[in-house]
């Protein structure tokens, strides 16, 4: 090394010429230029989709493409009620069936297991994750389905007096239904929503902890009364996230929902959800400019969806963190 | 001499029914990711075995031989390529204009904001996006397989900010000064300190956006829109292994389903690795 330790030679560090500093102006403006950039393009390609969807809407009006219930591309007709039905009925079965068991699964990974098995399992969960969506969609037409359907029944039968899962005697499920749909929405969302919990759980105080085990709260105690109460919101927000998920997830669905464009009448029907209509429909839709509106109106109902859920996630998910940075800055 | 009596029957009764529901659910948890690796290895593994399946394009042919998937792992390796090459600078970027330069300003809460909601969009919205801009309008109109790319960088963009955000954080304020104080420029800060020292977490990052989107269907669907003939020209259609599967599926010939049950296992074969290579390059990481 020489004898100067300044970057640029002998140059005085505070004189430096408007020319010496033109290549850090440069990066903070490419920087921010790209920035406004990636605005400029989320908010065009909005504008597009609104401008895109509007054909169905002027035949049909915003209200009617979405609460009419009847969806028939050869008539012309497109009212997207039974692919809403579809998209919240299958979102809620994945939150029922995911989220208790996601839950349960960050509780006995961050409090209960052995502390060896903590690594391991975390990864292991994750690896859900990494599944392509195609391949749960695979799995769950060539495996779910059929090995599935006798519980189904049993279930539809025994269950008959509950609406929307008792199944008359004379019927049998469909194949491709609802809850196939929702139970494979459920192992989708579950590495996200217990990725979140685990965090939330890790951050509740040790001090909440160790408070109610000297108080001679057995492990369970400790959990109920220290640690879901404070861990709750975390909780919610990353099952809301989850949601968010559900509700977009195309191809999975596309491949189990049996698709077929009308409100089933309990969970073992046949149904169709908005982002599957999109995938299926696409082909036959390219030469037909209401069909492809329709579409595009379908994906727009679904981006605004995910947007208000996901909005909503995060300001549950962000005021417990600031909540808590509070408590931390009082502590 | 203990003052604390015995915990009562009920109490010691509920704690052990509720951490046995609580492990219960927890080994549910794990059932799924067994079965599927379980049914994707017994239906796959024949098939994948066979090294035709890997030097031969799918034939198209209603009966014989079905072929195999050479466009496709070299289609997906192509198209994910090209959206790496675009997602990961501008990701990076954008962090580095959010750690760097933006700070807590409003401008960078706005950018941080609309990032977020760019990871909530559903993937099969990035292509409709791709479709009605690139695909149905403009000169360049029709399906090519650039066009799946960008959907793919989109929904790339948001997962690569949000990591190296985290990981620009973590460089320790005292390396921006010290450099700074020695009377480096920003420029040189940035690129001689901050980018390298926070490198690992940074290739982590990308390396798990680069997995999720080698998994993704439905932004290709009507952006590349598939084919069969091995093309590595990334102006026109193209075969993905993604595509390939989820159209063996919906034939439901049962030679085309054995095909995609191996097909699934070289996908996630290679997610797979992907995964592990980010594991193994994050446990670098000086800071995290």
């Amino acid at each position: 090394m020489s004898a100067t330790v300044t970057a640029r030679g002998d140059d005085p560090i505070l004189g430096r010429s408007p020319r010496d500093r033109l290549p850090d102006r440069i990066l903070q403006w490419g920087l921010t230029g790209l920035a406004i950039a990636i605005l400029v393009l989320i908010a065009y390609f909005f504008y597009k989709l609104i401008d895109q969807s509007t054909p169905v809407f002027q035949q049909s009006g915003v209200f009617a493409f979405v609460f009419d219930n009847d969806w028939d591309p050869s008539k012309n007709i497109y009212g997207a009620w039974p692919l809403v039905v579809g998209t919240i009925v299958t979102s809620a079965l994945a939150l029922l069936l995911g989220v208790p068991v996601a839950v349960a699964a960050a509780i006995y990974v961050s409090e209960l297991c052995p502390r060896p098995l903590r690594g391991p399992l975390t990864v292991v969960i994750d690896l859900l994750a990494a599944v392509p969506s195609v391949v749960y969609g695979l799995w769950g037409v060539f495996v779910l389905i059929p090995a599935l359907r006798p519980v189904e029944n049993w279930i539809g039968h025994t269950l008959s007096f509950v609406p929307f899962i008792g199944l008359p005697d004379d019927q049998t499920v469909a194949g491709p239904n609802y809850f196939i749909a929702g139970l494979i929405l459920a192992i989708m969302i579950l590495p996200i929503t217990s990725a979140i919990a685990r965090e939330v759980i890790a951050t509740v105080p040790k001090e909440h902890k160790e408070a109610a085990l000297a108080l001679g709260a057995t492990r369970w105690e400790m959990i109920r009364m220290s640690i879901i109460p404070y861990a709750r919101p975390g909780i919610v927000g990353g099952a809301m996230l989850g949601l968010g998920r559900a509700i977009g997830e195309t191809i999975a669905v596309t491949l189990v929902i049996g698709n077929a464009p009308v409100i089933g009448k309990n969970i073992w029907d046949q149904g169709y959800t908005l982002a599957a209509v999109i995938a299926n429909e696409f082909g036959e839709a390219a030469s037909d400019k209401l069909h492809t509106s329709a579409l595009l109106a379908a994906g727009l109902v679904l981006f605004v969806l995910t947007l208000v859920i996901n909005a909503l996630a995060r300001a549950v998910v962000n005021r417990r963190s600031e909540r808590r940075m509070q408590v931390g800055a009082a502590a | 001499m203990s003052a604390l009596g015995p915990i009562s029957t009920r109490r010691r009764l509920t704690d052990k029914t509720a951490r046995t529901v609580v492990l219960i659910g927890a080994a549910i948890a794990l059932i799924p990711l067994v079965l599927v690796l379980f049914y994707v290895l017994k239906r796959g593994l024949g098939a994948f075995l066979n090294v035709d399946f890997f030097t031969q394009d799918p034939s198209g042919r209603f009966l014989g031989n079905p072929g195999g998937i050479r466009s496709a792992i070299l289609g997906t390796i192509e198209i994910v390529g090209l959206a790496t090459i675009i997602a990961i600078p501008i990701g990076i970027g954008l962090a580095l204009y959010l750690v760097e330069f933006g700070k807590n300003s409003l401008f960078a809460r706005v950018v941080r904001y609309f990032v977020d909601v760019l990871s909530g969009v559903p993937s099969i919205v990035f292509g409709l996006f791709i479709y009605i801009t690139l695909v149905v309008s403009g000169a360049i109109s029709g399906f090519a397989g650039w066009k799946g790319s960008i959907a793919l960088s989109l929904l790339m963009l948001p997962i690569v900010t949000r990591a190296s955000e985290v990981v620009l954080n973590l460089v320790p304020n005292e390396l921006r000064e010290a450099a700074l104080a020695l009377g480096s420029p920003r420029w040189r800060v940035v690129a001689r300190v901050v980018l390298p020292s926070a490198l690992p977490g940074l290739v982590t990052g990308s390396l798990l956006a680069i997995a999720r989107a080698a998994g993704e269907t439905a932004p290709l669907l009507f952006t590349v829109l598939g084919a069969k003939a091995l093309t590595l020209n990334l102006g026109d259609q193209m075969n993905s292994l993604p595509l390939q599967i989820f159209n063996d599926v919906r034939e439901a010939q049962d030679r085309l389903v054995d095909r995609a049950w191996a097909s699934a296992l070289t996908l996630i074969l290679m997610i797979l690795i992907l995964n592990v290579a980010a594991r193994f390059v994050s446990r670098r990481n000086r800071f995290a």
